[in-house]
């Protein structure tokens, strides 16, 4: 879908949403129960860099002063964090960890964040708009991807036609939304034949602050350990038993 | 006894392992681990590509104390698949910030050593969720009161997840080795091109994402001297001046941020950057000794600040 037909479909009774020139969407729109939504993200595919983080951040944040609980909308497109050697200078971690802290911020404030990605989603981009928010949603022909897999393959110093077959046994490692569903990062992917807006209300009736993707991952079995390790970390933190095994 | 403690102080952090610094850093006799190597908690996933396996899958936590004070401590080991994220490495950092979170008789001053390159791209998919998962760990346990302090002078550095982990912790302590940034030298090279940033231009590398850079910038509260008692003391002074995690906090950020693209976004190399910010004679920056330095950095305005 493009990000036109996925506005039309979430808010048709419209919306005041703008992509700028650099790609940048900022904006609110009305949801299908009447109230406000907050909608910021990154569209075209564009990489996201040094300036592209504070528009969005300070939506975020006028969304938090302002009180209340309107909820925020992450639509998600980029081909990752912008890579030059002058945003790195000017130290691109602390701008995309800002943009990461102002949305759990806004869900530790009682504002429910949901991310959509519609499009591309790699690497340092990702975790600082989709992956921070309370609950993720994918649209079918979305291509989330930690690093491509050509990149993998020089790193591996494995052939890609062998990842490639690895890739069918295990989610774990290569590119692509179903992976991502098994990892327990997607929650849900949307049906795009059925309107948005119904899909969303049902999203952030699910959307909470805790935590539950190593769960989810478990359940789905992408993550076999990170769920019970995390668990197991806590009992022997606490001094209590050390061999939680299952949940 | 005095021979023993002065040779630890001086040893190099960059040089020591991950257990040699927790060593180095906290208490004698205080580390107490959690799920230790004994217990052979490693990966599931990497036997896939014929790679050996850490029985603490190069993450290691626990508590101790710091000049008296109870903390909770993870070390990154950089010397294992270059201290990166994967599932279960991982999962014992987030188990611990939870941890932290939601137990309030736990130490709730949490040492970050973090030594990495980022997601372990055999566990690619696993990794990228353990970061994000960490990060929201990080700043839920801040918002519950815990400090949460990053300690960074490793092999590895703090790159990828790691450099947006150290953008969510409370305090951020810095040596001049300790590389800071999301992508590294090579990967913008391989990507971008030679012109865009030589990867083996080490003096070029060193000013984008070293240490100094990082802490004029206003990026590290602290920078020490390469040493055991250098992190030591450095951490000890950090550990009780954490900022509140909230709105007031982040619109300062915002701020800070934003006057930093705008003051600093036309400058094309770091020289140009420390000038703006104040720096008389940033070309002697690169040889000054470690106090020379740490009195320049305090004097510097952007330098110094509670907004993180």
């Amino acid at each position: 879908m493009t990000l036109d037909d996925v506005l039309k479909s979430l808010f048709p009774s419209g919306h005041q949403v703008k992509v700028s020139e650099a790609g940048w969407i900022t904006g609110t729109a009305t949801r299908k129960t009447g109230g406000p939504i907050s909608v910021i993200g990154v569209a075209n595919g564009v990489a996201l860099g040094t300036a592209g983080v504070l528009p969005l951040a300070a939506q975020v944040l006028d969304v938090v002063a302002q009180g209340g609980d309107t909820p925020i909308l992450v639509l998600v497109d980029t081909q990752g964090q912008l890579m030059t050697r002058r945003d790195e200078m000017r130290g691109l971690n602390e701008y995309l960890g800002h943009l990461a802290k102002c949305l759990l911020l806004a869900s530790h404030d009682g504002h429910r964040t949901i991310g959509l990605e519609y499009g591309k989603a790699a690497a340092g981009a990702f975790l600082a708009t989709a992956l921070a928010t309370d609950i993720l949603i994918g649209l079918p022909g979305a291509e989330p991807a930690v690093m491509d897999l050509p990149s993998i393959s020089r790193v591996t110093k494995l052939p890609e036609a062998q990842l490639l077959k690895l890739a069918k046994t295990t989610p774990v490692f290569a590119p692509g939304l179903d992976h991502m569903v098994l990892m327990g990062a997607v929650a849900k992917v949307w049906d795009p034949a059925q309107p948005l807006d119904a899909q969303l209300e049902d999203a952030l009736a699910a959307a909470s602050p805790e935590d539950r993707r190593d769960v989810l991952g478990a359940e789905r079995k992408g993550r076999p350990l990170a769920a019970q390790v995390a668990r197991r970390v806590i009992a022997e933190a606490t001094g209590g038993s050390s061999d939680i095994a299952s949940p | 006894m005095m021979d023993e403690t002065a040779t630890r102080d001086h040893m190099s952090w960059y040089q020591a392992t991950a257990r040699q610094r927790l060593a180095g850093l906290l208490d004698p006799k205080s580390f107490v681990e959690f799920i230790g190597p004994s217990e052979r908690v490693e990966s599931p996933h990497l036997h896939i590509f014929d790679l050996p396996r850490a029985f603490d899958d190069g993450v290691i936590i626990g508590r101790g104390a710091l000049g008296g004070v109870p903390v909770l401590v993870a070390a990154q080991e950089g010397q294992f698949m270059g201290g990166t994220f994967a599932e279960v490495s991982g999962a014992k950092l987030v188990g611990l910030l939870r941890a932290a979170r939601d137990h309030k008789d736990l130490p709730q001053t949490v040492l970050l050593l973090l030594d990495s390159g980022g997601v372990r791209l055999q566990e690619a998919n696993a990794g990228e969720l353990a970061v994000a998962e960490f990060m929201r760990a990080i700043v839920q346990a801040r918002s519950a009161g815990v400090a949460v302090i990053a300690l960074v002078g490793g092999k590895s550095g703090a790159f990828g997840g790691a450099g947006l982990t150290a953008g969510v912790c409370s305090r951020v302590i810095v040596s001049e080795q300790g590389r800071i940034g999301v992508s590294g030298p090579e990967v913008i090279e391989t990507n971008k091109g030679v012109e865009e940033y030589d990867s083996r231009d080490k003096a070029l590398v060193w000013s984008v994402c070293g240490g100094k850079n990082r802490r004029l910038l206003g990026m590290a509260d602290a920078f020490t001297a390469d040493s055991m008692a250098g992190f030591r003391e450095a951490a000890k002074a950090q550990m009780t001046l954490s900022a509140p995690f909230n709105i007031a906090t982040l619109q300062a950020e915002q701020k800070r941020l934003t006057e930093r693209q705008e003051k600093l976004g036309a400058c094309d190399d770091a020289n140009a950057m420390w000038k703006i910010l104040g720096v008389k004679t940033p070309e002697a920056v690169a040889d000054m000794d470690a106090a020379g330095f740490i009195s320049l950095a305090n004097g510097i305005k952007d330098s110094n600040h509670d907004a993180r």
